[in-house]
């Protein structure tokens, strides 16, 4: 037992937390890289992961459609606002499917997707844990990671991409609505400046790219927050509340690493 | 493997996304447009090409009849060579003119093109000799001061 006067900025004192959080950061690694080893037990049941898409992707896709056609408006209305005083007012097509497609999309679907289906993860598996489901599980000599985690892991990465090219694209057909039907920019320049200035693999690939890497951290977090909460009430409810804000700084700083990386010249 | 009555939803999410994609690859970013047209290249020299950049547009009366494929730089000639891809379907004379001109004040640059007289028309690998380069602002504003300067005189006593 340590004595409780001791501060904590006592030497033994800070020699322990950063033992325990290197413990932690260890148990993460070890279980990311179980979790992206799901060996051929998933092959061989890909209906696990199937459930998980339909649960992540199918339920998420109203408040993505919805919160991309509107996002779509919104980029139409302020870019063609600063746009018409430079008088290049045909170029909102380009600034509205580069903005989506590079940040937007990938940035603001992992948000919502974070906190539809992150926090939903984690109030699961940490439900299951605080029922004892996971130990029954491992006592029948069923690993949870495998049968539990690595499914949900897998259908959050698959449905990821998928939903923020949803978001992109029914933002751009948001800011075709907006500045082509409301404003009455000329439809012609509206497309054909947007097809002469974005890219298949630098703009729309890397934005794919980005979408993956933040369905991984999202799912990461979730499951692992889920997986170490305490297992009582306050434990679920304190690792849920965690995951959204864990999950949405991760996701913001990768967004700018990733787009150092991708679009620095 | 079991049916489950999720499966067709699961389909059709993943079919959604496919779509997306689709539709982000072809109609943002045109991904097919210039393989589907069959073209022919050519090139051409330009003393300066200013602010041209490879993809963009060949304009004839302002139709877009091809497309910039590479532009490089010739250090035999010490002039920028500009490769051309040209729609199969547009025929061109041999002697036809190319400009550099920009889409508005502060727009793209792209390619003109003005057919000649010949009866021989462009084919693969040609090279079209007779070009006009970019308005250099600078070029333009300094030529305008030495012209000023040169009937200076008679014209600021005339005022």
């Amino acid at each position: 037992m340590k004595s409780p006067a001791r501060s904590p900025w006592h030497p033994a004192e800070i020699g322990f937390s950063s033992r325990l959080a290197l413990a932690d950061w260890g148990y993460g690694a070890r279980l990311f890289l179980r979790l992206m080893w799901p060996g051929y037990a998933l092959l061989r049941r890909p209906r696990l992961v199937t459930d998980q898409i339909h649960y992540m992707g199918n339920y998420s896709l109203a408040i993505i459609v919805v919160s991309g056609t509107f996002v779509g408006f919104v980029l139409a209305l302020q870019g063609y606002y600063t746009l018409q005083r430079y008088g290049s007012s045909e170029a909102l097509g380009l600034l509205v499917a580069l903005s989506l497609v590079r940040e937007l999309g990938p940035v603001i679907a992992a948000l919502l997707f974070a906190g539809r289906a992150g926090t939903s993860l984690t109030a699961e598996i940490g439900l299951m844990k605080a029922g004892e489901q996971l130990s029954a599980m491992e006592m029948m000599a069923v690993d949870p990671v495998r049968r539990i985690l690595a499914p949900r892991f897998w259908g959050a990465v698959i449905a990821m991409p998928l939903l923020a090219a949803i978001f992109s694209a029914m933002g751009i057909l948001g800011g075709w609505l907006v500045g082509v039907v409301m404003i009455g920019v000329d439809a012609g320049a509206f497309w054909s400046q947007m097809q002469s200035g974005v890219d298949v693999w630098a703009d729309v690939g890397n934005g794919v790219l980005k979408s993956v890497i933040f369905g991984l951290a999202i799912s990461f977090i979730a499951l692992l927050q889920g997986f170490v909460a305490q297992p009582t009430p306050e434990g679920v409810s304190l690792a849920t509340t965690r995951t959204v804000v864990l999950a949405s700084l991760t996701v913001l700083a990768l967004d700018f690493v990733l787009t150092a990386l991708m679009f620095s010249i | 493997m079991e049916r489950s009555k999720n499966d067709v939803w699961v389909g059709l999410f993943v079919l959604l996304g496919v779509l997306a994609l689709v539709f982000l690859a072809l109609k943002s970013a045109n991904l097919l447009s210039f393989q589907w047209a069959t073209t022919y290249q050519v090139s051409a020299r330009f003393d300066n090409i200013g602010g041209l950049k490879p993809k963009a547009p060949v304009k004839a009366s302002g139709v877009v009849v091809g497309h910039i494929d590479t532009i490089r730089f010739d250090d035999k000639s010490y002039q920028a060579q500009v490769m051309l891809r040209m729609d199969q379907r547009y025929a061109f004379p041999k002697d036809s003119t190319l400009k550099i001109l920009t889409s508005g004040l502060l727009g793209e640059q792209y390619i003109g093109i003005e057919a000649g007289a010949e009866a021989v028309n462009l084919v693969e690998g040609d090279t079209i000799s007779q070009t006009q380069s970019a308005v250099v602002l600078e070029n333009l504003i300094s030529q305008f001061l030495y012209s000023k300067a040169a009937d200076g005189p008679a014209n600021g006593s005339s005022k």
